[in-house]
């Protein structure tokens, strides 16, 4: 981590000025939803790479395994049956954080350092500077992020920025068997799509296009999809995905005076220790649970 | 694979069908996705679910579970009919010309020659008309009424496009569309490939559901092009390494025969199984036979094996009957075996007819299981409640479970469905009492060997007398082991004026060296030159493709000869220039053949001497009449043993050709056969993309990601039957009943068949007792015990069951 944080460019609830001394390129990787065809290896190399083991689940009559995402489970295949015009069309979504440009979970974290986007455009969280509050998860339009019920903590896609910063492509593209997973500068992702929205008009989807929504300032995790114009069909991936109102106001206006509350509370709190000693548990409340316990 | 994995990116139309290449062969699919965005080719899927090859495809249609036939007899129809064959191909590399025996017929659903008592056809009449000389007629002008051209015209014209949707369920529009794709690749410049695996093999009429889809590809020219072939997508990763090898009892290594007591003496079965040639100036390659069996013989018995004791050919067991999968538990299940070594297989998961298989396993005194794995089998006698409910009282079986090395843990060669075979080298040491394999084998000849010698016994010489040059006798290596198979001079070999080309104890550069007289020894002819004395040809990786078409020949080593391609000479008209020059595979050079493979062809063979592109037949040409085939020459439709219609749709008042009329059915069996009435729906089993036949639900990550036993069913299904998804639903055929999860998808198509409404139940095979994925019923519980007439496959692909909500 020393290295990269050479390429913070945004922290959370921080004010102070970030490194800017050495020049990353901006990556993506892109989700050729029309050449995906669901093997689910994308899930298993993410769990392996990054060690991560979800209960073994049920099948609840669908193929998608695990049936959500979680705090062991960062990226997740999503699978849609919908009848088109031309047909049936098994439409297969790889879900996850989309490491938007412009991060609502980002702006909406109030523990300093917790969520940091590096210059290359990579969100990551970084737990230990997480407090479990759950703005992230709210300040997210797409639904990503999760509260560990282990440790309290919210766990995303790194866009495996450990092997980013070492030069190695994120471990899905690295085994997607289909090339439906790319990996580069986003630059040539995107030319890379414009191939293949030119292949898919050709074969008769009038309406394929990028999926790299202007809303949070376009993503680092883009798609190709058959019916852009449509994106709700892909298991309901947003249209118009934006910052909450709520969350920008947060960041805009009303932050610097959270920040200034939350100061004060800690300034309170070792007020309230200097002066009072430890809080502690009283005898009424430890009987209170041991009696709900025993129930 | 007649092509290889990397050729397919050469198509210009892909079919999938009998097959899932997308979650079956999830890495070599890439080379789909080639063919798509790099050759702008269309993808086609036929199949009776919208899988997940159909997800990604251009164009998908339905077809009911055990029709292909008739689809494919549809589309050779419409090919004849509107004369999209490339006609120049068909008449230089096929038997369209040749004139068959005017005796030879089809009546009532079968071909001339019936045995109804015996379930098999004297093949008399199944023959060309040959000449004084004993070569096959022929009728260049294809006109003759008796030629093989017009022999298919009348056996198709049955198959129109309203018969094959009556038939298949598949709408008459998709049909014709997708015929008319297909009839655009009679274009000598356009090429499709077809990529099937066992949702072709699996059916009674297996083999010539593959062999109506050669036919096809013969009409369009499709054989020995880059982009074309007939592609059988195998097992991973060794499926076609076994196979080579002698998998199967009826054959030794390299697809020679197995001998029986019928056959006499070695130069008896050598006549027998060495072919004439049927027409002149054939390079009938098969005529090399007694070359390739006397080296096999020396490799299996070295010094012992002379010209004056026929090389041992006594030592060589001779059937008394068939051995294959099913034969072999029908003997155990009758208590007629004592004993089952079993290794790197999980019958009573795989075999059809779990409840046949646990019986028969039942009846053993002993069971040895080798596999790097506890597998199901190894605890067949363990009860698992309700998924295996089995009374370990009543079973005496001893079971012994040796545990070997995985692939990763031992060297070696495996070879891919293209025939390319690529060493492989040790990643880890195996964990706590594993062994490899071959030590294990080693370990246990050594052992047997020792108890011969000191006791003797019913017949010891073979085993005493085998030939066992390893460096440590109880654990030949991988290394010793190839070299063997791909051969070596066992004397100085001279060529015809006497110099000295091969010095004694050199390995040989391929099979063009091998003897017959016992100076040259080779494990397996087709592998000859793997190993030559340039070294371990399968271990390079060279991938320098100047072709651009991925005739990767530096890239490990093909069979036969490091050839990519076979059939290749078929690239070329009569003439040896090639159909596409842009996909060109070979060409005449005026003095050679060469290009960007190994002519399947005698190098110095001109065009002018007419030698025809398929050697290794006696006529020279592929056979669209086809006389080796058990059920018919031609390919017919013929319903599965549980078929939902009751009848024959081609022949509906004949009962006796239901089904495939020369397929072998058990005694006991044909009772087990379910009827519609009782088991209203169509049954097909499968495999998903997270899992690996029953191995992989032993890992965690795997069982993750598809963690426990389902099945399929359509959405009008579920609402006739009060399912819900999610519901655990009960699957019973006549031999039993399974519990699973109810997936309720659009997926699964209800289709007209022969005016009635026909449900299909998907159910994959992955799950078991044993494993981290959640405990489930073994899915061939289900299935039925009867198996292609050809190569005895089980039917696991077409049957009948009824579903309830458990």
């Amino acid at each position: 981590m020393a290295l990269q944080s050479l390429d913070i460019a945004q922290r959370s609830a921080t004010t102070t000025a970030m490194p800017q001394v050495r020049k990353t390129v901006e990556v993506a990787k892109l989700i050729d939803v029309s050449a995906c065809i669901g093997c689910k290896a994308c899930q298993a190399a993410c769990m392996e790479w990054n060690d991560l083991r979800p209960e073994v689940g049920r099948n609840v009559g669908i193929y998608d395994n695990p049936q959500d995402l979680d705090d062991k489970t960062w990226t997740l295949m999503r699978f849609t049956e919908v009848e088109q015009e031309n047909g049936l069309e098994w439409l297969i979504r790889k879900d996850g954080c989309m490491h938007c440009e412009d991060p609502g979970c980002l702006k909406a974290c109030p523990a300093p350092g917790a969520i940091v986007q590096y210059s290359n455009g990579i969100v990551d969280f970084h737990q230990e500077n997480c407090i479990g509050c759950g703005y992230c998860v709210t300040g997210c339009p797409f639904d990503v992020p999760r509260i560990s019920k282990t440790d309290n903590k919210a766990y995303k896609c790194t866009l495996c920025s450990d092997r980013v910063a070492v030069g190695q492509a994120p471990a899905c593209a690295k085994v997607c068997p289909t090339g439906a997973i790319t990996f580069g500068a986003k630059e040539d992702m995107i030319h890379h799509a414009e191939t293949r929205i030119a292949d898919l008009k050709e074969r008769g989807y009038s309406n394929a296009g990028l999926y790299d929504p202007k809303g949070v300032g376009g993503t680092h995790v883009m798609y190709v999809l058959h019916h852009a114009d449509k994106p709700t069909l892909y298991a309901g991936l947003p249209k118009n995905p934006s910052i909450s109102a709520t969350v920008a106001l947060w960041k805009g206006v009303a932050k610097p005076l959270a920040l200034f509350a939350l100061g004060a509370a800690a300034v309170g709190s070792l007020l309230h220790y200097v002066m009072k000693g430890p809080n502690q548990v009283s005898k009424e409340i430890e009987d209170e649970v041991e009696k709900e316990d025993a129930q | 694979m007649t092509n290889h994995w990397v050729d397919i990116k050469n198509a210009d139309l892909v079919l999938i069908m009998g097959g899932n290449a997308a979650e079956a062969h999830v890495c070599g699919f890439k080379w789909v996705q080639e063919a798509k965005q790099d050759r702008k080719a269309k993808l086609v899927v036929v199949d009776p679910r919208f899988t997940r090859s159909a997800a990604v495809a251009d164009y998908y249609a339905p077809i009911r579970a055990g029709s292909d036939i008739a689809f494919l007899s549809g589309v050779i129809n419409y090919l004849l009919e509107n004369d999209q064959i490339q006609h120049e191909y068909v008449k230089a590399h096929t038997n369209a010309p040749f004139l068959i025996d005017p005796d030879f017929g089809f009546k009532d659903g079968v071909f001339t020659g019936y045995n109804a008592d015996k379930r098999s056809y004297n093949k008399a009449t199944w023959g060309y008309q040959l000449d004084e000389n004993g070569f096959a007629r022929v009728d260049p002008s294809m006109q003759d009424p008796n030629c093989v051209l017009q022999l298919m015209k009348r056996h198709f014209a049955r198959y129109d496009a309203d018969t094959v949707s009556r038939i298949t369920g598949t709408p008459k529009d998709a049909f014709l569309k997708i015929c008319g794709m297909i009839a655009e690749c009679a274009n000598p410049k356009r090429t499709m490939t077809i990529l099937y695996a066992l949702g072709w093999t699996q059916h009674s009429i297996g083999s010539q559901n593959i062999r109506t889809m050669a036919m096809i590809q013969l009409l369009l020219g499709n054989m020995g092009m880059a982009g074309g072939g007939v592609n059988a997508l195998r097992g991973h990763a060794n499926v076609q390494g076994i196979t080579d090898m002698c998998l199967y009892s009826e054959v030794l290594p390299g697809y020679l025969g197995s001998p029986t007591e019928a056959d006499g003496g070695l130069d008896a079965f050598l006549v027998k199984r060495t072919p004439k040639m049927l027409r002149p100036g054939q390079m009938n390659y098969w005529s090399n036979y007694p070359k390739f069996m006397v080296s096999l013989l020396k490799a299996f018995y070295g010094n012992n094996a002379t010209p004056y004791n026929d090389f041992r050919f006594d030592w060589l067991p001779k059937s008394d009957g068939a051995y294959d999968v099913l034969a072999m538990f029908e003997r155990m299940h009758q208590g007629r075996m004592n004993g089952f070594v079993c290794q790197g297989f999980n019958p009573l998961a795989s075999v059809a007819n779990k409840t046949k298989v646990s019986a028969a396993l039942s009846k053993l005194k002993f069971l040895v299981v080798i596999d790097p794995l506890a597998t199901d089998t190894s605890e067949f006698w363990k009860n698992y409640g309700e998924h295996n409910d089995v009374d370990p009282t009543q079973i005496q079986t001893e079971v012994i479970r040796l545990p070997a090395a995985l692939f990763a843990e031992h060297e070696g060669s495996f070879t891919n469905s293209g025939r390319v075979i690529q060493w492989h080298w040790k990643a880890a040491d195996g964990p706590g009492e594993t062994r490899e394999d071959t030590a294990i084998l080693g370990e246990l000849y050594t052992r047997l060997r020792a108890l011969y010698a000191a006791e003797g016994g019913a017949f010891p010489d073979p085993v005493l007398g085998l030939h066992w040059p390893y460096r440590i006798p109880t654990h030949p290596s991988s290394v010793e082991l190839n070299r063997e198979i791909s051969g070596y001079a066992i004397s100085d070999l001279a060529d015809a004026s006497g110099n000295v080309t091969v010095k004694a104890g050199q390995q040989l550069a391929g099979f063009a060296a091998l003897r017959d007289d016992g100076s040259t020894a080779c494990g397996n002819w087709l592998y000859s030159g793997m190993w030559s004395e340039a070294g371990n040809l399968t271990a390079r990786r060279d991938n320098e493709d100047p072709s651009g078409l991925g005739q990767t020949l530096k890239w490990g080593f093909a069979w036969p000869a490091n050839r990519r391609i076979l059939y290749n000479r078929a690239s070329c008209d009569a003439n040896g220039k090639p159909w596409d020059p842009a996909r060109s595979v070979i060409h005449w050079n005026g003095k050679a053949w060469g290009g960007n493979d190994i002519p399947d062809m005698r190098p110095n063979a001109d065009p002018a001497e007419s030698v025809g592109a398929f050697i290794m037949t006696g006529e020279g040409v592929a056979r669209l009449f086809a006389p080796g085939m058990a059920e018919g020459p031609f390919p017919e439709h013929y319903e599965p043993f549980e078929t939902p219609l009751g009848r024959n749709p081609m022949h509906p008042d004949v009962p006796a050709v239901t089904s495939n009329p020369a397929a072998r059915v058990y005694q006991g069996d044909m009772e087990m056969f379910g009827t519609a009435d009782e088991f209203p729906y169509v049954a097909t089993t499968y495999r998903l993309a997270e899992h690996f036949h029953f191995w992989t639900k032993t890992s965690k990550l795997n069982a993750i990601l598809q963690p426990e036993h389902f099945v399929e069913i359509s959405e009008a299904l579920a609402k006739e039957k009060g399912i819900r998804k999610g519901d655990v639903v009960r699957v019973r055929s006549n031999r039993g009943q399974i519990k699973a999860v109810a997936v309720v998808t659009k997926r699964i198509p209800v289709l007209d068949v022969d005016g009635r409404k026909v449900h299909t139940v998907g159910i994959p095979l992955h799950f078991g007792f044993k494993g981290e994925t959640k405990p489930g019923y073994i899915t061939n519980t289900l299935t039925p015990y009867v198996g292609d007439a050809n190569s005895q496959t089980p039917e696991y692909k077409a049957f009948l069951v009824d579903i309830e909500k458990a």
